[in-house]
């Protein structure tokens, strides 16, 4: 048995690592996995080195987009992607909060036109080091620990 | 770059401030003209302000404009259900320019990304109010000959209140000097303060209706300290009484002061106030009907023909 859990190699694909253990399902939530038909691995409360509990996602056969990807910054700034290709890390990579974030998170004042009429939220990322966030619509703005994802 | 639509204070740069003062002041001299004569404009207020809604309404009448619109939801198609959207893509296959109030914030944002014509955010919940705080400019200009460099004191409700965090912002591009005068529950967000800082704008905070920040003022702006606002009941009655203008604060005041309000008053400025000169709170509202003629006119392009 080697250290880490076994979970099959991929031989193409994304795997994503050094996922904090109580973001793990809130990534699957932003990339939308439960709608994929691809072979996924997700493994939580794996013990790290670096970090003391981890979780890991490996999606075969699927290559995300970059504003995809980089919606795991609102939960999870410091993760590891890993590209792979014919089982070889082609890429590293890590995510970067982009500076507007659309349809994913939900606005927490509920006067806020968003939560009263069928349409997307939008939000600036006033601060990416702290993650806030301000709501475009009704310019309230959001931390890092109030954020819900839609 | 010209707006297509005003939602928030802070679409209109120095220039548009100062384009907007200039037109204000022709239409005072001379409302009554012929300039939105063949246009049509809605007045959409969804959540009813009889104030607002007769100035923008008198404004758009002097000039020989025409209105159709509502002034309570409970009379428009959003009893039915009809979203926001719908409501706005229909009013726009009537009218050349809509004007909104409405109870939710953000409502006038997405209104203008979705509407083929312009809008005029006349209030969205407790968020924004940019004809309020341009009338504020405009009468601030007239009384003062100027925005630059001026010592304002704002004086109240300054956590919940909607005028003073437009007008700080409005202010922040000509160098002002500001007092926050507040009971310590609704004193000056720390959001505004941060602004401030950035934007190297310095400011006092007081606890009491200080003197000194009546003397030194170019400017006195008051608003209401609302008793439902207060968690606190006794830290209401403690302080009801404090943040009330009477005529003799007035004694060592600049003789350049003016005292405004954006209305309603209701205690914090002494009937007794009203005779001095210095009390500019109602020439301030009736700058509004001439403001919001010169912004209507500014986002439909309409050139004004007056000479000065």
């Amino acid at each position: 048995m080697g250290k880490e859990l076994q979970v099959a190699a991929l031989e193409n694909g994304t795997a994503i690592d050094h996922i904090p253990s109580g973001a793990v399902f809130k990534v699957v939530s932003l990339l939308q996995l439960q709608k994929l038909n691809n072979r996924i691995t997700i493994g939580n409360n794996l013990k790290s080195s670096k970090m003391g509990s981890k979780g890991i996602i490996k999606v075969a056969d699927k290559f995300f987009r970059e504003d995809e990807l980089n919606r795991i910054a609102l939960v999870a700034p410091n993760v590891n992607l890993n590209i792979i290709r014919n089982f070889e890390v082609v890429e590293k990579k890590k995510v970067v909060l982009p500076d507007e974030i659309v349809e994913i998170v939900k606005c927490n004042n509920p006067k806020c036109i968003t939560n009263n009429e069928p349409m997307k939220t939008r939000f600036h990322v006033t601060d990416k080091e702290k993650v806030e966030l301000q709501c475009h619509y009704c310019e309230i703005k959001i931390k890092k620990e109030e954020v819900v994802l839609l | 770059m010209r707006i297509k639509s005003l939602v928030n204070i802070v679409d209109y740069d120095r220039d548009d401030i100062y384009r907007i003062i200039k037109s204000a002041s022709k239409f005072k001299q001379n409302p009554d003209r012929d300039l939105l004569q063949g246009k049509v404009c809605a007045t959409l207020f969804f959540e009813p302000s009889t104030r607002t809604r007769l100035s923008f309404e008198t404004a758009v009448n002097r000039l020989r404009g025409r209105i159709i619109g509502f002034s309570d939801s409970a009379t428009s198609s959003s009893t039915k259900g009809e979203s926001l959207k719908d409501t706005i893509m229909m009013v726009s296959n009537y009218a050349d320019l809509i004007i909104m109030r409405h109870h939710l914030e953000g409502s006038a944002r997405y209104a203008s990304e979705i509407s083929p014509i312009p809008i005029i955010n006349a209030g969205d919940g407790s968020n924004q109010h940019p004809t309020q705080t341009m009338l504020d400019l405009f009468t601030i200009h007239e009384t003062q000959g100027r925005l630059e460099n001026l010592t304002i004191t704002i004086v109240g409700d300054l956590k919940y209140g909607r005028a003073v965090h437009s007008l700080i912002q409005g202010l922040s591009h000509f160098n002002p000097s500001f007092n926050f005068v507040a009971p310590e529950e609704l004193g000056i967000p720390d959001k505004y303060k941060t602004f401030c800082d950035n934007k190297k704008i310095t400011y006092k905070e007081f606890t009491e209706f200080d003197p000194e920040a009546i003397s030194r003022a170019d400017i006195l702006y008051m608003t209401r300290v609302q008793k439902e606002r207060f968690t606190d009941l006794m830290e209401y009655e403690k302080v009801k009484n404090v943040y009330i203008l009477r005529n003799r604060m007035l004694e060592d005041s600049k003789e350049n002061l003016k005292v405004l309000h954006p209305l309603p008053r209701v205690k914090e400025i002494d009937q007794d106030v009203d005779e001095n000169p210095k009390a500019y709170y109602f020439e301030q509202a009736k700058n509004g009907m001439y403001t919001r003629q010169a912004i209507i006119c500014d986002l439909m392009e309409i050139e004004d023909d007056m000479s000065m």
